[in-house]
């Protein structure tokens, strides 16, 4: 009854890839909003009233992209809100983040009571994708997976040519590292701010969607369980780069699913450090992320946090 | 039934807790009947734990109905709680059940203050003059749902969602292999700990871990259904718990070890209407009707049915003693001689795995 070493290693790479995705779209979500100059960190919050307001709505109208679209929306008034404490009224983007992540948690609390326990009509499944399904091992890992993990594919794509092949793009990244010199260009610094940060809110919100819609078809309080943290730290890995997020993610999916299998084949590594790994694996991340950068003067936008005001 | 409504506070920026303040909405007690309080851990909607006690509290006021009942859901396990329960002391509940282990100090503490009210603690070790508590001997379904599992095993491996390493959770792992090894001596009970009692994503990721190596039954401890929904995707069986878990997974649920908790609680607010009430550490079996064996799937054949009826009337009768010996411990050991039967002190602080599970209780 023993699986192959194959079998064994295909679904652990098809488990990182489905583990990994809510996290992918929090940290995508992220380095857009940290690249245009905000740091926004209420990810957390965030990903569970996209969570939750995905799962009403799907379990409402039994229409899954119309959950997603609910939870985007969700997830870019939560982050207009932001914007609008830490632009508008030029709030210190810590405390604002903070305290988003602790009313993102309450609301969705609020908002979830009357699903808790009910059985969603729709989630998403896994669809192979015709011949690359058939691929071994890859196949499995990247194309029979849900629809909402293939979006993700397309989003990680776009952002990275929108980042360094596009002027918008580049005016997002002037405006994170000196607004006043793209301002001087002409270019609307609050503007930018604002739409970034909203647009981050979305795919947030989507990844809090992932969970409750295709990951664990459900909905529960707290149902993110640090993901958004996790997230958060996933972008200074990263260094900002849209490409390497999707490689930290799925590392981090990897190690999460790796737990349970480590178990199962009666491994004598007690199951709560088991369970750590994860976190320590993180702490590792950014140890490494933060070397890196002082070797090679890689780092955050320059302007990341500090909150402009025209002269 | 009073109605209370939940205002979810925001506190401010600063602070770190967010507290969800309860205010009881629209005082209007009918004088002269007897009120009754519960509190509980999670939203009585949950499908498990809770939602089982809250069926209890409705069984308790449709049957007496010179009882009414008041209760406060998704109350934490921390100082909130000793709020709570003094608020419903003080709103006139004569008796006040308390349903979660972490409870235990606060219904102490509460319980000195108001010596005239009834406290009853579920899964507790804490008694006063005002204080009881109770608990039901889960591990007797366990048995009988291991022997449908074990009938219905095809690869003769069964993987068990374990939730925490404690006494509650090993002996039900250890009863359910008993009773799957009873119908089936072949089979074997795998483990996986996932440290959670109720964390979708981590239990679903651990079914399924037990799925790709091979079981074709999924049982579990923790109170959400996504370990069933893990066998349900995956074409296989599984054995939930708490309560009938079949809407989430229609295909997949045998049947569930169950808590049925209102006749228990009838029978203990009318001892205290009549002043017979004692404090007591109460545990009790299957001939009690606090547990049973959940409504069966369409898939389970009239025998196997048939040979579970007939397991339950031997608990019932106490006949079939489910820790009884000869037992071994599944590094051979022999932990139970043939002829004894486990005492209740050594089946609380149960440490080891019987003969048929693999896996470890992590120390």
């Amino acid at each position: 009854m023993e699986q192959t070493a194959m079998a064994f290693v295909t679904s652990v790479l098809s488990a990182a890839v489905a583990a990994g995705t809510p996290i992918l779209y929090a940290a995508l979500g992220e380095v857009l909003t940290e690249r245009s100059g905000i740091l926004n960190l209420s990810l957390e919050g965030t990903m569970l009233v996209g969570a939750v307001s995905g799962f009403l709505v799907a379990v409402r109208t039994g229409n899954l992209v119309a959950g997603v679209a609910a939870a985007a929306v969700a997830g870019g008034l939560i982050a207009a809100l932001h914007a609008f404490l830490t632009v508008t009224l030029k709030v210190n983007q810590v405390v604002s983040g903070l305290s988003l992540t602790l009313f993102g948690t309450g609301v969705s609390g609020y908002l979830g009571k009357p699903v808790i326990g009910v059985p969603t009509p729709v989630s998403f499944k896994p669809v192979a994708v015709p011949a690359l399904a058939r691929i071994p091992i890859l196949g499995d890992m990247l194309f029979n997976q849900d629809l909402l993990v293939y979006a993700s594919y397309v989003l990680v794509a776009a952002l990275w040519l929108f980042f360094y092949r596009t002027r918008p793009g580049l005016h997002m990244q002037s405006v994170g590292e000196s607004p006043e010199t793209a301002d001087a260009l002409g270019i609307n610094v609050f503007a930018t701010r604002y739409a970034y940060t909203i647009i981050g809110g979305m795919l947030t919100g989507i990844g809090g969607a992932y969970l409750s819609l295709a990951y664990a078809p459900s909905w529960i309080e707290y149902m993110t369980a640090g993901r958004g943290w996790i997230a958060i730290a996933l972008v200074i890995f990263a260094i900002w780069n849209p490409l390497r997020a999707v490689l930290g993610a799925y590392l981090f999916g990897g190690v999460d699913a790796l737990g349970f299998r480590i178990q199962v084949l009666g491994a004598i590594i007690p199951s709560f450090f088991l369970k750590m790994m994860p976190y320590v694996f993180t702490i590792a991340v950014l140890i490494f992320a933060t070397a890196r950068s002082r070797n090679y003067r890689i780092g955050a936008p320059a302007a990341l946090g500090l909150p402009y005001e025209r002269e | 039934m009073l109605r209370i409504r939940r205002w979810v506070v925001l506190i401010g920026v600063a602070v770190v807790l967010s507290l969800a303040m309860v205010g009881a909405g629209g005082s209007s007690f009918a004088a002269s009947k007897f009120k009754v309080g519960f509190i509980y851990v999670g939203p009585i909607g949950d499908a498990g734990w809770t939602y089982a006690h809250n069926e209890g509290r409705k069984y308790l006021e449709a049957q007496l109905p010179n009882v009414e009942t008041v209760y406060v859901e998704s109350v934490p396990e921390g100082g909130d709680c000793e709020r709570v329960l003094t608020q419903l002391a003080e709103a006139g509940c004569k008796v006040i059940f308390a349903t979660s282990f972490g409870y235990m100090d606060f219904v102490q503490n509460v319980a000195a203050r108001y010596p005239n009210v009834v406290f009853m603690h579920c899964s507790g070790f804490k008694t006063a003059k005002n204080v009881g508590t109770y608990f039901g001997r889960m591990y007797q379904p366990r048995y009988l749902s291991g022997l449908v599992a074990g009938k219905m095993t095809r690869k003769n491996l069964i993987g068990y969602v374990a939730a925490h390493p404690i006494p509650e959770v090993v002996r039900g792992i250890n009863a359910f292999t008993l009773g799957v090894r009873a119908a089936n001596p072949n089979a074997k009970v795998k483990v996986v700990w996932t440290n959670t009692w109720y964390d979708p994503a981590a239990e679903k990721e651990a079914a399924k871990s037990l799925l790709e190596a091979g079981c074709d039954v999924i049982a579990q401890h923790q109170d959400t259904p996504a370990p069933m929904q893990a066998a349900e995707e995956k074409g296989c069986y599984g054995v939930g718990y708490n309560t009938d878990m079949r809407q989430f997974a229609p295909k997949a649920v045998l049947t569930a070890p169950i808590w049925t908790w209102g006749p228990y609680y009838v029978k203990t607010v009318k001892a205290v209407q009549d002043g017979t009430w004692k404090s007591e550490q109460y545990w009790g079996g299957m001939e009690e009707g606090v547990i049973d064996i959940g409504p069966y799937g369409p898939m389970v054949p009239e025998d196997v049915k048939k040979l579970v009826a007939q397991k339950k009337q031997e608990i019932i009768a106490g006949k079939l003693v489910v820790f009884a010996g000869p037992l071994k411990d599944n590094k051979g050991v022999l932990r139970v001689p043939a002829g004894k039967a486990m005492t209740d002190a050594e089946m609380l602080s149960f440490d080891w795995f019987v003969e048929g599970v693999d896996g470890t209780v992590p120390k």
